[in-house]
């Protein structure tokens, strides 16, 4: 089987649950919340530089910490920064930083995971002890040690990030590929002369991808936490890049002077697309996997 | 097994996790892009400084010795010379800790409590709109960032209401004294157990009204996973034989609910702290710097605008230590209630 015919007989097998979504309660609902949630947020970033009423970076625009009026529907900052322009553009960096993150967590963990489960022996032991051990830290002050050290940056923070949260991938994987290679079409499959990449590749990760893609959006949501996370004890980037985080960690030197325009607005926006995310993963991991919900 | 194997053969799996997490921790701090000590001065220095501050570090030896030294001092609770003022990290470490173990212990109060108690109400009252909200609010608690609630607590709370204190941890100058023997004061550290202990009501209501934001924002936070995890244990066990046999006894049905069915979720809660433990540590990183609350994670967020990387290392090593020692208890706590387990 050539590996597209592989991936198309996977969509395939995804498009009939994808259609009756509305059919699937609870699940189906979160899907389509999740998705809709997150779609419209990568519309408006993508969009928002013709959006975005005044520069968001631009300072003095308007008064410093105006509250919300006409003229300033969300306000303006200590900077006197327009926050609405600031809300629209700054969800750009958490897309960057996660789906960076994302990917290397995906280019990193399924393979490994992939590999050493289906190996088993030493080679799993090892990295299985090696998985937990990171997977048992306290994730942030792991990924605040990495950062602290890589200095400040878009990749930099993805990449302290991921390390994070490879472990998770790999157990998932692993907890599959552990039952998965017991079968007996992976038996057959060796018997006619199949080797380990083939058997891993074309007739084991098929399998796998379901749950990967439940692990992946789910980890959206901790990335972009885990993003804004780093920004608020001061490992983020500068005040030249609009971005939510850096408006909740500032934000809250303002709290005082009763400006609650300033953090509500970008922290509402950090609270909708990681939801977006936990929803849409959610809802995927359920619908691949039911448990005993009903 | 005996309880006994089981405790030995958990504490000798616990080690190479303890040297695993030592080695990752020594090598980011050496080994990724930039040497700490030129990153400590942004590479502003004359080659001479650099030189003797490393001495004085230790920084300038071999990497392998670097590595000896940093293990053999952790065995006797050296955690390092902080880059700042070279004081020993450790006295540090040890002075911050109780106010983060403070925040810890009320966070995990109220993400248990309000975590188990809104399950079984959602497991109770299945699939109906009290449910639904319950499962909704779990799900929400999730994506909040915790400082961004512990920011709109403050808002609310501490400065329209003035109900609590926006931050801090003791009206300044003030500060509970602990157990009195002979004399002299032990203080824990712990200031709502201090309080008590020296029997000042005063000082017991000030540390309360102190810690209700932060613990209320951090068991916000983490409450979710309780939820979810105590509804889906309930709904199984309400399916079960004994369940049915107390009803037709003519038990109430509160009664079941609450006093037979939530008994059976216990273990896997207790086991659940235990794995959340360290995501509470993470949060009270991020909680402490919210509410400028004096523990383990804001020192570790101010030594980060001080590149004061020694420390740095030092936190998250203690952190490391502290939640390995926490999940060997609660894996050796379980295999004693649960025997089971060490089949």
């Amino acid at each position: 089987m050539s590996e597209e015919e592989s991936y198309g007989r996977i969509f395939v097998q995804l498009l009939p649950r994808v259609s009756g979504l509305r059919k699937r309660g609870l699940a189906g609902w979160a899907i389509l919340a999740g998705s809709t949630i997150v779609s419209l947020l990568a519309i408006m970033t993508i969009t928002a530089p013709w959006l975005s009423p005044h520069n968001p970076i631009a300072i003095n625009v308007g008064p410093l910490l105006s509250p919300p009026s006409n003229q300033f529907p969300l306000g303006t900052n200590h900077l006197g920064q327009d926050m609405l322009s600031r809300v629209i553009s700054g969800g750009a960096i958490m897309f960057q930083v996660s789906i960076i993150s994302v990917i290397v967590c995906l280019l990193v963990g399924v393979p490994i995971g992939l590999f050493a489960s289906f190996k088993g022996g030493f080679t799993d032991k090892t990295t299985s002890l090696v998985m937990d051990s990171i997977y048992a830290f306290p994730g942030l002050v792991l990924a605040i040690a990495i950062a602290a050290m890589l200095g400040p940056g878009v990749v930099n923070m993805a990449l302290s990030i991921a390390v994070v949260y490879v472990p998770s991938y790999f157990r998932i994987i692993r907890s599959q590929v552990l039952t998965i290679k017991e079968l007996s079409y992976v038996d057959a499959s060796r018997m006619l002369g199949a080797n380990t990449k083939t058997i891993l590749v074309d007739y084991i990760f098929p399998n796998v991808v379901p749950s990967i893609v439940a692990v992946a959006t789910i980890n959206f949501a901790d990335a972009i936490l885990t993003a804004a996370g780093l920004t608020f004890v001061g490992l983020g980037l500068s005040v030249s890049t609009p971005d939510w985080g850096w408006d909740l960690t500032y934000g809250r030197q303002l709290l005082a002077s009763g400006a609650w325009w300033v953090i509500a607005f970008p922290g509402l926006m950090v609270v909708l697309l990681a939801l977006g995310f936990t929803l849409l993963g959610e809802g995927l991991s359920e619908l691949f996997n039911p448990r005993l919900e009903k | 097994m005996s309880l006994k194997s089981y405790v030995i053969a958990r504490i000798l799996l616990t080690i190479p996790m303890i040297m695993l997490l030592l080695t990752f921790v020594f090598l980011i701090i050496r080994v990724l892009p930039g040497d700490p000590a030129s990153l400590h001065f942004e590479k502003n220095v004359d080659p001479a400084t650099l030189l003797a501050f490393k001495k004085q570090l230790g920084l300038d030896k071999p990497l392998l010795m670097q590595y000896f030294d940093y293990l053999i001092g952790l065995t006797h609770g050296d955690f390092g010379k902080s880059m700042q003022d070279y004081s020993p990290v450790s006295q540090q470490i040890f002075s911050a800790f109780p106010a983060t173990l403070e925040l810890a212990i009320g966070a995990t109060l109220i993400m248990v409590l309000l975590g188990v108690f809104s399950g079984a109400v959602a497991a109770r009252h299945y699939d109906t709109m009290r449910d639904h909200s319950i499962r909704v609010f779990g799900i929400v608690s999730y994506a909040i960032p915790v400082f961004f609630l512990g920011e709109v607590l403050i808002m609310v709370f501490g400065i329209y209401l003035r109900w609590f204190p926006a931050g801090g941890r003791m009206y300044p100058g003030v500060s509970p004294l602990g157990l009195e023997i002979g004399g002299k004061h032990y203080p824990t550290g712990l200031f709502v157990l201090d309080s008590i202990l020296e029997g000042s009501f005063y000082k017991l209501s000030l540390s309360i009204r102190y810690l209700i934001l932060p613990v209320l924002a951090l068991g916000l936070v983490l409450c979710g996973i309780f939820i979810r995890l105590t509804r889906s244990n309930m709904l199984e066990t309400l399916q079960l034989d004994f369940v049915t046999a107390a009803k037709a006894r003519g038990l109430r049905e509160r009664t079941v609910v609450y006093g037979y069915a939530l008994r059976n979720a216990f273990l896997p809660i207790l086991t659940m702290m235990g794995l959340q433990f360290a995501a509470l540590l993470a949060g009270a990183v991020l909680t402490e710097t919210t509410f400028s609350w004096p523990g383990l994670g804001r020192y570790l967020v101010d030594r980060i605008s001080f590149r004061d990387y020694t420390a740095i290392q030092g936190v998250v090593v203690f952190f490391g230590l502290i939640v390995a020692a926490v999940s060997l208890v609660v894996d050796i706590l379980y295999a004693y209630l649960d025997p089971r387990i060490r089949l």
